[in-house]
């Protein structure tokens, strides 16, 4: 009888040990899932290195609050489906924050289930209606398309003085959102949509798309597809000759279309929210530990996946504590500044949508590299 | 009319892959009765057997040697030894659903092993136009198409003028009598493999500057090879290149001309219509079986 109180005794002092452990130390579980295969394999490999990179280098120092943090990192096949059942699975694990994924439409369909689960999501979409949704744990890394697009019109409109612009864009959330959102601020500044060019995601041959720009007697194209096929279509754009303006957004002039497309991305220009060639000594140093560590040059979604780790460290670190619930309330309104947080890398303001403020990038590809041409300030400055 | 040409050209050219891929189809399917699933995953992986070259410091040139090399080694001695000699055993059916295992292997392997992105991989053409009918034609594009033509007279050069081109055919025809007459039949239907494995690989060097390198480049060549085999004729060599150079312009000139957002209903359009009027494809012969 006495062994048996003795043995009960010690299981109730194990499981008060466990459960405090499970309270106050141990890891922060950080759950990512993003495309690393598929169309979208670019994106989500880049996306997990930079998360990998901030997350080791956090650990190395200490962590968060004393508490190392522990990721996995989940494949959604760059296919919605699989996305919202890998999310699922993630949110079973109750993460403290759910990263990715970086597809808008991927985002779309697993946003109501970290909403849900009251987890926060820090993601990687770029389509203009991800934020207007209503989803009060949904933020985002870099700038939504109603705010990069009317710089880009602005840009073809005023600067380049196009006066008709063909718009090739790519059959998907992300694509869909970015063409609506152009396609309306051209229309206000009177600009013309000469031609109106659908395409499809994984598509490889471009040779009929080209030919209707070409055909279409445009001042300017404005191309928004993902990146590879970007650099598939910056290629034929080369083939056939074409010698327009060639604008896009961070997908057209990023660092894996220029590997990918070789010469033929010389020209391209760009509006970016992130880009690893900005003229910022906390990005460049960001640069050369990524390239050491992985062995290439990181594109723009190594950035974000970098940066969402760190959001998680300078909001958890202003709560003061590990609370999930309170943490999209401590990041709305937020502003990180990379004087505080090194990590941030630029400074950062999160309004109550989870749309964020931030300097951007006017771009152009010469010579294989991205040049800076103009930096756009913070619109709350 | 230059956007015409030049659209032409290029889906001739896009078409002239399609039918070095779709030969294999039919060569394999008049040999050994076989449909080989994996054929898009067979254009995919020489590119990255030249990449891996590369990537070991061989010159380009030395590396697309090595990667046809291995591609003959691979997709056409082992694969027929180690998959199709087994299964074909069990009947047409078995093998077929074991190239669709070998497709996702293959697809799986390389994502795995090499990497799941895309990777630039360098032309056999150079860039740059050429005057057409005092019309700028892409190089490239010319370059594809000319490289692919010449492969298929070459086959049927081999096919129709030489010795060992008779007794492939004659193997293809009945090999229980090109067996009675003497001919090697199982070293026939080697070389047959073997053919499929080399036209591949072009296909590969070819295909992959446009595509990129990239373990699912195989999903797409391989579907449209496939149609453009049924819809050319499934038993001849000219029906594939027939339905290949017609499956590239038709889909190249309705996304210019009629729609973009629909190309991707074209092939399968053309496919429906050829199976419902003319199913043994546009130069293909009828076959009867017994059951």
């Amino acid at each position: 009888m006495k062994v048996l109180k003795t043995t009960f005794a010690a299981l109730a002092g194990l499981a008060a040990l466990t459960a405090a452990h499970a309270q106050s130390g141990g890891t922060i579980k950080l759950a990512n899932v993003a495309e690393l295969s598929g169309p979208g394999a670019t994106v989500g490999t880049n996306w997990k290195n930079g998360i990998d990179l901030a997350v080791a280098e956090i650990n190395e120092k200490g962590g968060i609050l004393g508490r190392k943090l522990e990721v996995t990192h989940a494949d959604s096949q760059s296919n919605p489906g699989i996305a919202r059942a890998q999310v699922q699975k993630a949110l079973d694990g109750e993460p403290y924050v759910l990263l990715g994924p970086g597809y808008s439409g991927s985002v779309k369909v697993t946003a109501s289930l970290a909403q849900q689960a009251e987890v926060p999501q820090i993601m990687g979409g770029e389509a203009a209606e991800l934020t207007k949704a209503g989803h009060t744990h949904l933020f985002r890394t870099s700038f939504g398309q109603q705010s990069s697009m009317p710089k880009v019109a602005a840009y073809l409109a005023d600067d380049l003085k196009a006066k008709s612009v063909a718009v090739v864009w790519v059959n998907n959330d992300f694509g869909k959102g970015g063409r609506d959102v152009i396609t309306a601020e051209l229309q206000k500044r009177n600009v013309k949509v000469a031609a109106d060019i659908s395409t499809e995601a994984g598509q490889a041959d471009f040779a009929a798309d080209v030919a209707k720009v070409k055909a279409s007697g445009a001042d300017a194209a404005f191309i928004y597809l993902n990146e590879e096929e970007s650099a598939r279509i910056l290629k034929e754009i080369k083939r056939q000759n074409l010698t327009l303006p060639l604008i896009g957004e961070t997908t057209l002039v990023g660092q894996k279309v220029i590997d990918l497309a070789g010469e033929a991305a010389n020209g391209a220009r760009g509006h970016v929210g992130l880009t690893t060639d900005a003229p910022v000594p906390a990005i460049q140093q960001f640069r050369e530990k990524f390239q050491k560590r992985y062995n290439y040059v990181p594109d723009h979604n190594g950035l974000k996946g970098y940066l969402a780790v760190y959001v998680v460290k300078a909001v958890t670190e202003k709560m003061g504590k590990v609370d999930r619930k309170a943490f999209a309330d401590t990041l709305h309104g937020l502003t990180i500044s990379a004087a505080q947080e090194p990590g941030i890398l630029m400074d950062v303001t999160y309004d109550k949508n989870g749309d964020i403020d931030r300097q951007g990038f006017l771009v152009e590809v010469e010579n294989g590299r991205q040049v800076v041409k103009k930096v756009l300030p913070k619109l709350g400055n | 009319m230059s956007n015409f040409l030049n659209l032409l050209i290029a889906g001739l050219a896009t078409g002239a892959i399609y039918a070095v891929v779709a030969i294999g189809f039919t060569l394999l399917w008049q040999t050994s009765q076989t449909i080989n699933f994996a054929q898009g995953e067979f254009v995919m992986l020489p590119a990255f057997f030249m990449l891996a070259a590369m990537n070991l410091g061989l010159p380009f040139m030395l590396a697309v040697l090595v990667g046809i090399g291995l591609s003959l080694l691979v997709l056409g001695l082992l694969f027929k030894r180690v998959l199709v000699d087994p299964m074909l055993r069990h009947g047409v059916l078995p093998l077929a659903i074991a190239t669709m295992a070998l497709s996702i292997a293959l697809k799986e392997s390389v994502k795995e092993l090499y990497s799941a992105e895309a990777h630039p991989f360098p032309s056999v053409v150079p860039a740059g136009n050429v005057d057409v009918l005092g019309v700028p034609v892409s190089m490239q594009s010319l370059g594809v198409l000319v490289i692919a033509v010449l492969a298929v007279v070459a086959l049927n050069l081999l096919l129709t003028r030489t010795s060992v081109g008779h007794q492939m055919q004659a193997t293809a025809q009945n090999p229980t009598v090109a067996r009675i007459v003497g001919i090697p039949v199982e070293r026939m239907i080697l070389y047959t493999f073997l053919i499929n494995a080399g036209l591949v690989a072009l296909g590969s060097l070819l295909v992959t500057p446009i595509y990129l390198a990239k373990f699912s480049t195989g999903e797409i060549l391989g579907q449209a090879a496939f149609i453009a085999a049924i819809v050319g004729g499934f038993n001849q060599v000219r029906g594939a290149v027939a339905g290949g150079l017609l499956l590239g312009v038709v889909d190249n000139l309705a996304a210019a001309y009629v729609s973009a957002q629909y190309r991707a209903a074209v092939p399968l359009f053309l496919l429906i219509v050829i199976i419902l009027f003319r199913p043994q494809g546009l130069l293909g012969r009828v076959e009867e079986r017994t059951v």
